[in-house]
């Protein structure tokens, strides 16, 4: 098997010579993720690392069981489906917070903030887009806060929202912000002059120029904007949850840190990469659906 | 005859590039467009041949002069002037159909009166077998006829073509230079079209007007019949090959190219 994956291939006829990076690299990223928790394996079974440092992988994959409920959430099945009189196994979670709990306090303010970032990025990315004066007036704020660390200004946040949760969706709302008005104002320039000049000379009105070329023209950039934010999201969502949430992904890693409870550290840090990946896949098979022409044309 | 579009004595004038002055992208046009006719602008880049269209179709003001539609002064760009671009310009999240109805969904017209009128047109460029396309999987010459049925379902009094044929294949470039004039004896629009290649000029005009740069202007105007000649026999490499079309090439020919090395002399 590894003789087929690594051996040296000869000009075929579907590849064309010299394109860099051509064929699929499916296989060999499969061998990558098998050799990295083999290796995680092997070298915690073999007591080189302390677990304190890198706790073995059947630790995390307990501990999942245990802070997700999973045998308490089994009997209540069965109680439901008549199969067990009582619930026996008690749910504790972390933090007095079950698993999915804790995963949807943090989608809750990712999502919420990710959905607020884009209904008023876009409209803000194409008006700078297509007017200069909507340019001017938004275009030195957002440079200017965009590259600045969101843990800098968390405290300003607590600040001017309190310990709330505006403050964490502000926070995050901020991240998703600048990269979606960024792209939907790029997307505006991605569209010809001489589309526009072809729905002129057909009877446009302004307003239609703008719905039915300007937007349709933007979309791959929008969506590819999106994308961006989203990861900025997750990304802003542990700073978010630094400060006094009770519930959420971030809050279980920060607290797991704090007793040095390593596994749950892994649990939650293996949890956001599984729903951060699972959206993007799905954002681009979105992508695929609704702009099947990017990159066509 | 009536003038359906006249030019007055146009100018256009652009700041040049070095900030010093203006460079006249044209000077004193005047030229009338007659029903029926189908009037091809010939020269080397920059002899104004695209300012003079887009000043027609309205993209453009004209720093002096007046230019009217049906005795009306254009100032902006309508549905009663088509374009079809040099690239295609076609909107890629709408198939075949959808960008030939375009138009008419812009100008409110009802749905299945402009499916049936965009469906006729694509019958007239030889599409509808492709309605349904995105026009992504198009050729370049199915692009350019996508391109061309789209200006005409609009049903403009005019239609301007700037260089539509330029990026194609030779051997594509001459059928869509028969589709072209086809479509054009069908419909009887009034056509402005730009090309570079004095071949397709002589072939499709029934007016050649001959443009020279710096400044842009008409230097000559021939009235010819060669697309006629087509339509009789129906063989246009025996228009294209006949004593008379080679004649009048090389004259064209020399004139141009008599412009171009004429031009660095003291």
């Amino acid at each position: 098997m590894m003789r087929g994956l690594f051996k040296r291939r000869g000009p075929q006829a579907v590849e064309q010579y010299g394109a860099p990076g051509q064929g699929s690299g499916t296989a060999i990223s499969a061998v990558t993720i098998v050799l990295i928790l083999g290796g995680w394996w092997v070298v915690t079974q073999l007591g080189l690392i302390r677990p304190l440092f890198l706790p073995a992988p059947e630790m995390v994959i307990s501990k999942f069981a245990k802070i997700a409920c999973t045998e308490h959430y089994f009997e209540q099945m069965l109680v439901a489906v008549g199969g067990m009189a009582k619930v026996e196994a008690k749910c504790h979670g972390f933090s007095d917070h079950a698993l999915h709990e804790h995963i949807l306090w943090s989608l809750y303010r990712v999502f919420g903030a990710f959905a607020l970032a884009t209904v008023t990025a876009i409209p803000i990315g194409i008006a700078m887009g297509m007017n200069r004066h909507a340019r001017g007036v938004f275009d030195p704020p957002i440079e200017f806060y965009r590259p600045i660390p969101p843990l800098a200004y968390l405290p300003l946040t607590i600040i001017w929202f309190g310990i709330g949760e505006s403050g964490k969706l502000f926070l995050i709302f901020l991240a998703c912000f600048a990269p979606i008005a960024i792209n939907a104002r790029a997307g505006v320039r991605s569209v010809s002059i001489e589309q526009i000049h072809a729905a002129y000379s057909m009877g446009a009105s302004h307003r239609q120029v703008l719905r039915q070329v300007v937007l349709k023209a933007a979309l791959p950039e929008i969506l590819t904007g999106m994308r961006v934010a989203i990861a900025f999201g997750w990304t802003t969502l542990v700073a978010a949850e630094m400060v006094a949430a009770k519930a959420g992904i971030g809050v279980m890693v920060l607290n797991a840190a704090r007793f040095l409870a390593t596994d749950i550290v892994f649990l939650g840090i293996i949890v956001i990469g599984a729903v951060a990946f699972i959206f993007d896949l799905m954002m681009r098979r979105f992508e695929r659906a609704l702009v099947p022409w990017k990159g066509k044309v | 005859m009536t003038a359906i579009v006249s030019l007055n004595r146009v100018s256009v004038e652009f700041p040049a590039v070095d900030g010093a002055g203006v460079v006249k992208a044209l000077e004193d046009v005047s030229l009338d467009f007659r029903d029926n006719e189908f009037v091809v602008a010939l020269g080397a880049s920059g002899c104004g041949k695209t300012t003079l269209l887009n000043v027609i179709a309205g993209f453009l003001q004209p720093t002096s002069g007046e230019i009217l539609h049906k005795d009306a002064p254009i100032r902006g760009p309508g549905p009663d002037r088509g374009v079809v671009f040099q690239k295609h310009a076609l909107l890629p999240w709408l198939n075949v159909l959808e960008n030939t109805e375009f138009g008419l969904k812009l100008q409110g017209v009802a749905k299945e009166d402009r499916l049936s009128r965009a469906r006729d047109y694509l019958a007239l460029v030889g599409l509808s077998d492709f309605e349904r396309y995105p026009i992504y999987q198009l050729s370049g010459g199915m692009q350019q006829r996508v391109g061309l049925a789209r200006a005409l379902t609009c049903d403009p009094d005019m239609l301007l073509m700037d260089e539509p044929l330029g990026a194609l294949d030779a051997f594509t470039r001459e059928n869509m230079q028969e589709l072209v004039l086809d479509a054009w004896r069908k419909t009887r629009k009034v056509v402005f079209f730009i090309t570079h290649s004095v071949e397709e000029a002589l072939f499709m005009a029934t007016r050649l007007i001959v443009m020279s740069p710096r400044p842009g202007r008409i230097t000559h105007t021939y009235d010819i019949d060669f697309c006629d000649r087509f339509f009789e026999t129906g063989n246009a490499r025996a228009v294209k090959s006949s004593p008379e079309f080679i004649a009048l090439r090389e004259e064209v020919l020399s004139i141009i190219y008599g412009e171009e090395t004429g031009d660095g002399l003291p």
